[in-house]
């Protein structure tokens, strides 16, 4: 059956969509499944999250959303992992490692009958990776989702998060370049956006002015926009200097730099206050520090951009590129880890390299309107094909019950 | 098992998605891409020939399987490209003996090349695979003509299924709608035109049009 929350994904996703979902989640109806994360707000995770369980509990999934919580120093070391992970050299004492696994197992403590239980968990990232050990008397199938660009991990960390890492029945990355050496399946599956949300459906004309005229944005004139936490790996200051670069050809250009923090990021206030210097007293350029929950802010923001800018030097995926792109929008992108995956050069964007190559595409962009637009168009097209909520909900139901079914190759489905 | 449909039971019309798997072999030059080849799961060889025909394109590749795309783009060795390019995977019985085909060609370029093409680190070939998800649909096929009116509005995961993934997974390599088809054999003509459609060279969206016009002719439907 059909209810109103599906059917309104039905009407932007299509029919076919919603019908294979249903499809999908006949045979795991009543199942429970966790999903397990460290933070409930900011970053990409905490998005997903708040959707996906949802319609899975839509679909008659008994599924729930568990959040770890720790110390200010547990999110220092985790903050360590993830930089770790994505190549940076780090060095973690063995009091950080110990304080790691004991604030997991304090977490196990309280989570222990709901993961035991569970028939499928699923463990995001490495902040609670240690929780399958703390469940002796699992019964259920479990999961490791990485979201961050594991490519080219620093190796003293990644052995020791192996460690637990190899224990799951499976785990999940975006890309392929991000699997590993482990001993059970890695699924492919990129991340999504949910086109319902606050952060992406239409707005009214009349709000986007408002929000342009709030931030002191002049909507006359071109606008650059990154929207991003603000993290050394997003390269903030890559794009106030490919700014730089393109102003000289085009003086009314406008940068925008918008993010906020995450609960589990202690480095964003530091970084924070590098790319208000780097900036300086330029009156062209916005760095928004907004609150976690300002989504219509950031999609007016989106819609009020012309191109789109994601510069990163790592990103596991880039959920701000696929809502750029959702928007009609060009996107110029890191040549980097899933950005990879959603910028299809020429395209739906540009693939760059330098803050030179952000300041040569924004060029070109701006001097070849009908491009500009051409690219936006195979944007929006490119996201409703590959990068919606549905899409990602579909995978991980499959995936669901190919652990839990003996299935092989094939998993065929009936008419519910 | 796949069900073989050889008519005249209705031919079930199902649609289909693939699951991609990493295998976690990745290889950086081409010797590591041969020994790979060598013995990577069968299902690896399938997707990437066929896999890309259900990923989104826009425009036509270059290159139509994943392995020409990275000597091309990956070890910038346009001979390689060229003759991993025309490697047609329907004119292969088995995904062993595609295999055999795509060894032998790698082969050959290692043996007349001095030095050994590589890639970059981060263009490494990742080897994937797929499971196949396998949807019913409402649409039952009972009669030949009725082909003319359905084919149009099938999605391209049907288009897939019913008329590539089938080669691969049935005796003799018919598509469903022949070995459907052969139970019928005032269609004998009609098959004849359907074995004759390359589903290699074009995109999924491409052969529901290719195919709707060959049963809309056949049957004298405007």
């Amino acid at each position: 059956m059909t209810t109103n929350l599906l059917a309104a994904y039905a009407e932007v996703a299509g029919e076919d969509v919603v019908n294979h979902l249903c499809q999908l989640s006949a045979p795991l109806k009543g199942m429970q499944v966790v999903h397990v994360n460290s933070t409930r707000i900011g970053g990409g995770v905490a998005e997903i999250l708040a959707k996906l369980v949802p319609l899975k509990r839509e679909l008659g999934i008994d599924a729930r959303w568990e959040v770890i919580t720790g110390e200010a120093d547990f999110y220092k070391c985790t903050k360590s992992f993830h930089n770790a992970l994505q190549g940076s050299p780090v060095n973690l004492p063995d009091a950080s490692l110990r304080l790691f696994e004991e604030t997991n197992a304090r977490n196990a403590e309280k989570l222990r009958p709901i993961l035991e239980e569970a028939d499928v968990v699923f463990i995001h990232d490495p902040q609670p990776v240690p929780l399958l050990k703390l469940c002796p008397r699992r019964k259920g199938k479990w999961v490791w989702r990485c979201h961050i660009d594991v490519s080219h991990p620093y190796r003293p960390v990644w052995k020791y998060l192996r460690g637990f890492v190899t224990a799951y029945d499976a785990s999940v990355f975006s890309l392929a370049a991000f699997s590993q050496s482990l001993p059970h399946p890695q699924y492919l599956i990129a991340p999504s956006i949910d086109p319902l949300s606050e952060k992406n459906i239409d707005l009214p004309d009349e709000e986007i002015r408002a929000v342009c005229a709030r931030f002191d944005l002049d909507p006359s004139r071109p606008m650059l926009l990154q929207v991003s936490r603000f993290d050394r790996f997003k390269d903030p200051l890559g794009v106030i200097q490919s700014y730089r670069l393109a102003k000289t050809f085009v003086p009314v250009l406008q940068l925008v730099l918008a993010g906020g923090g995450a609960t589990d990021d202690p480095e964003g206030e530091a970084v924070l206050e590098e790319v208000q210097a780097a900036a300086g007293e330029d009156p062209d350029i916005h760095i928004l520090s907004l609150p976690a929950d300002a989504h219509r802010t950031i999609n007016a923001l989106q819609r009020a951009a012309d191109i789109v800018v994601q510069k990163s030097l790592k990103e596991g995926f880039g959920l701000t590129v696929t809502e750029g792109m959702w928007k009609g929008k060009p996107v110029i992108g890191g040549d980097t880890g899933g950005i990879r995956l959603q910028v299809v050069d020429h395209h739906t964007g540009f693939l760059v390299n330098t803050p030179e190559g952000v300041a040569l595409r924004t060029r070109y962009l701006l001097h070849h309107r009908d491009k500009l637009e051409e690219m936006g168009r195979k944007a929006r097209r490119f996201v409703r094909e590959n990068f919606l909520l549905t899409r990602q909900l579909r995978d991980n139901l499959a995936l669901m019950l190919a652990l839990t079914r003996a299935h092989n190759d094939q998993i065929k489905l009936e008419l519910a | 098992m796949r069900a073989v449909h050889t008519g005249p039971a209705p031919l079930a019309v199902k649609d289909c998605t693939l699951i991609a798997i990493a295998t976690g072999r990745r290889a950086q030059n081409l010797r590591e891409l041969r020994d790979h080849v060598l013995d990577v799961h069968p299902g690896s060889i399938y997707y990437h020939f066929w896999g890309g025909l259900l990923r989104s394109r826009f425009d036509q590749p270059e290159y139509n399987n994943d392995f020409a795309a990275w000597a091309r783009n990956g070890l910038h060795d346009k001979r390689l490209a060229e003759r991993l390019g025309v490697i047609n995977p329907a004119a292969y019985c088995n995904l062993e003996m595609l295999r055999q085909e795509l060894i032998e060609v790698i082969e050959e370029r290692l043996d007349e090349t001095e030095f050994i093409p590589w890639s970059k680190a981060d263009q490494q070939f990742q080897f994937i695979r797929a499971q196949i998800i396998l949807f019913d649909t409402p649409w039952r096929i009972r009669a030949p003509e009725e082909l003319a009116e359905i084919t149009p509005k099938l999605s391209v995961g049907s288009i897939f299924y019913h008329f590539i993934d089938a080669r691969c997974c049935t005796p003799g390599g018919l598509d469903d709608f022949r070995a459907w088809l052969s139970g019928f054999p005032e269609c004998r003509d009609l098959c004849a035109k359907l074995a004759a459609v390359d589903p290699y060279f074009t995109t999924l969206t491409e052969l529901r049009q290719q195919l709707t016009s060959i049963f809309c002719t056949y049957f004298g439907r405007g």
